[in-house]
């Protein structure tokens, strides 16, 4: 992998982002229920300066406890957005898995007259009802990577993309194929727990990216987020096939585990391509020692609280013709290779 | 035995119908790992027609010993407690917090000062202390084996993911790594550690007074009571032992994955469970064989990797692991109940 010429991957990626961009218009136009621009909706400005202090807004922030390191990623970014801004004036509740906790700093939250909620919750669905309650209390609630189960909940929605996440793999797949000019390439893919939807989403967009090159899925093995089992899958996944031209790890948690393996096996004749964007994968596309990362953004929250101060302060995106922000952000799910790792370096977190 | 009864029993091998010899054959501990070598040789049969040379290779069977090597340590203790009439639902969680404590900030920096055998150390300490733990509160603690397992497989994971913050703990110690990774004649490490432990649990479940009074205690405590057996201490040195066992997966599993972490270990109890039974170790205590659980290690990672070979989902893996439990069992009954014979 290491004695591999670097592709340049532009024009797919290019292609990824304008899907995303267009997605996002698209949704931001097709959600249009009435009830939701209610009367705290006001005119907006369309010149770009949004990041000139304005009014000061009060931003209340709850999320769940960050018990592994994307959680404590999306923590920090948070903090470190609002502290950006001199009008915002965060209220940040204690990191909680229990929803009723959660619901209990919402509702303190709503006492507070807060001006905007940014919301990451334990459970979607827990935490529909009391986002709900903000939203007729004249508070919008920014609802962040987990969605409630009612488009009333929420005035904007910030998700990362794992379908994409798949698409992005599948496409810099496709094009590690063009440019290596590989024929009948085996692909493996190394899938985290099977048993939950966005791994499914994840797994379909893998398979759709690749499609559009006529190409497939050799071998699927599924993992379970840990490293044990990525080690476990990988070391079986290795003796199935005498050469594998590439393979996608879903996960960069596992993927320590997976890596193991590989190093055990003695075995780096593939492009191993990984997913999330850990400290971990970033310092082993430095050293050569793997291929690319799909990022699945622990900034998700960050974005939140910019949105939300735009929200409260009455102002829409500026790069954006429509004058008020959007009701549905899906996140790009870039790929990271080395030609770009140093631009994302600052995003990792530690697994 | 005297020659005539030789004489006789042989006499009556040779005039009995084919049919009963066989049954005699199976009902015998030598019949029921048959049973299982058969089962073996079966799911070896099946991985050769379908997966040919990538199966039969030489690397594929010392990766499917290596894979084995881990779970099998934990299922040699675990058949030790299952003998003495105990179950331990807290291996996994064990083997989580040594592999957490051995791979800290703190005991790296002490490793590479000193020598990575500081990092074994660790693990094997911690291990045995959850055990004797399991043990006193069982023994003497009156608590019943379920319980208090259950209570150390809930707090021993906990404990775990406090020490290591929920992060994943990289082992930057190179002396550990390399040795326990690296090859020994072409076999690795581990499943050398494997092998060890295994024979040493052989030996001392079938010829020594230890494994016979674990086999007494799990037959029926209150008659292992009455011929002198200190059961309770007896109880707590088994606990010990698991934990010891649990300490050297601990160990293994640092060393596999070149990492500690709070999720190693998850769900080992019923892997180790399903091994230990399906090898011939009754359940409710006073029999058990190292073999058979060694070759229900195997079935079960064989199985795995005979999935992944055809490119079949875990999913169908857990129904297919689920049929081989009931199967054996089923199996075992009918060759138990046909046979007085007990080993």
């Amino acid at each position: 992998m290491s004695a591999r010429p670097l592709p340049r991957r532009r024009g797919p990626l290019v292609g990824v982002a304008v899907a995303a961009v267009a997605c996002l218009v698209l949704s931001a136009c097709t959600s249009n229920e009435p009830e939701d621009s209610g009367d705290n909706e006001t005119t907006a400005s369309t010149v770009s300066s949004n990041d000139d202090t304005g009014d000061t807004v009060t931003i209340g922030f709850s999320g769940p406890a960050a018990d592994h390191g994307w959680l404590a990623a999306i923590n920090s970014s948070a903090q470190e957005a609002a502290e950006k801004y001199d009008d915002i004036e965060l209220k940040f509740a204690e990191g909680t898995n229990d929803p009723s906790a959660q619901i209990a700093q919402v509702e303190t939250f709503i006492n507070d007259g807060v001006d905007a909620i940014v919301l990451l919750p334990t459970d979607g669905a827990a935490l529909t009802e009391t986002a709900i309650q903000a939203m007729e209390a004249g508070i919008p609630v920014i609802n962040v990577d987990r969605e409630f189960s009612s488009p009333f909940a929420a005035r904007t929605t910030v998700l990362g993309d794992n379908y994409g996440m798949g698409v992005s793999a599948g496409t810099y797949a496709c094009g590690l194929i063009e440019d290596n000019d590989i024929s009948d390439p085996v692909i493996a893919e190394i899938a985290g727990i099977d048993a939950l939807p966005l791994t499914q989403d994840r797994s379909q967009g893998f398979a759709d990216a690749l499609e559009a090159c006529d190409q497939e899925v050799d071998r699927r093995v599924a993992a379970e987020f840990t490293v044990e089992s990525g080690e476990e899958v990988a070391a079986n996944l290795l003796q199935a096939e005498d050469k594998i031209d590439i393979i996608w790890n879903h996960d960069d948690d596992q993927g320590v585990g997976v890596k193991a393996a590989f190093d055990a096996a003695e075995r780096d004749e593939f492009a191993f391509i990984g997913g999330a964007g850990s400290c971990n994968a970033m310092d082993w596309i430095e050293a050569g020692e793997m291929e690319a990362t799909v990022i699945y953004p622990p900034t998700q929250a960050a974005d939140g609280i910019k949105l939300a101060r735009l929200i409260a302060q009455g102002k829409g995106l500026s790069d954006l013709v429509q004058v008020e922000v959007p009701k549905r952000v899906v996140l790009n799910a870039p790929v990271v290779s080395a030609d770009n790792v140093a631009e994302y370096r600052d995003l990792c977190f530690d697994s | 035995m005297s020659q005539d009864s030789v004489r006789v029993e042989k006499a009556a091998l040779h005039t009995a119908t084919p049919q009963s010899s066989l049954a005699a054959v199976m009902g015998s501990g030598v019949g029921r790992n048959l049973g299982l070598v058969v089962a073996l040789i079966v799911l070896c049969v099946v991985g050769v027609a379908t997966a040919g040379d990538n199966f039969a290779s030489v690397d594929n069977l010392l990766t499917i010993l290596r894979l084995a090597s881990v779970i099998g340590v934990v299922s040699i203790g675990m058949t030790f407690v299952i003998t003495a009439g105990h179950i331990d639902l807290s291996v996994g969680a064990i083997a989580a917090l040594a592999s957490v404590w051995c791979t800290t900030l703190a005991t790296q920096t002490m490793a590479e000062d000193i020598h990575w055998i500081v990092m074994v150390g660790t693990a094997l300490l911690v291990g045995v202390a959850c055990g004797l733990v399991n043990g006193l509160l069982v023994a003497y603690g009156g608590i019943v084996s379920f319980i208090a397992t259950l209570a150390m497989l809930a707090s021993a994971r906990g404990l775990a993911e406090i020490i290591a913050d929920r992060r994943t703990q990289i082992v930057k110690v190179d002396g550990f790594a390399d040795f326990f990774r690296a090859d020994l004649i072409g076999i690795p490490m581990l499943v050398w550690m494997f092998a060890l432990v295994s024979v040493i649990g052989w030996v001392l479940l079938n010829r020594t007074t230890f494994g016979r009074r674990t086999v007494a205690v799990g037959g029926n405590p209150e008659a292992a009571r009455l011929a002198g057996i200190n059961v309770r201490r007896h109880t707590v040195m088994i606990f010990g032992l698991v934990g010891l066992c649990c300490g050297i997966a601990a160990v293994m599993i640092t060393a596999r994955t070149t990492t500690g972490s709070s999720t190693h270990g998850t769900l080992w109890e019923l892997d180790a469970i399903a091994a230990v039974v399906i090898g011939g170790t009754l359940l409710s205590g006073g029999r058990g064989t190292i073999v058979g659980t060694v070759l229900g290690v195997l079935i079960f990672t064989t199985l795995s990797n005979v999935f992944v070979q055809n490119d079949l989902s875990s999913s169908a893996q857990a129904v297919a692991k689920g049929l081989i439990i009931v199967v054996a069992v089923l199996l075992q009954q009918r060759l138990a109940g046909r046979s007085s014979h007990t080993t």
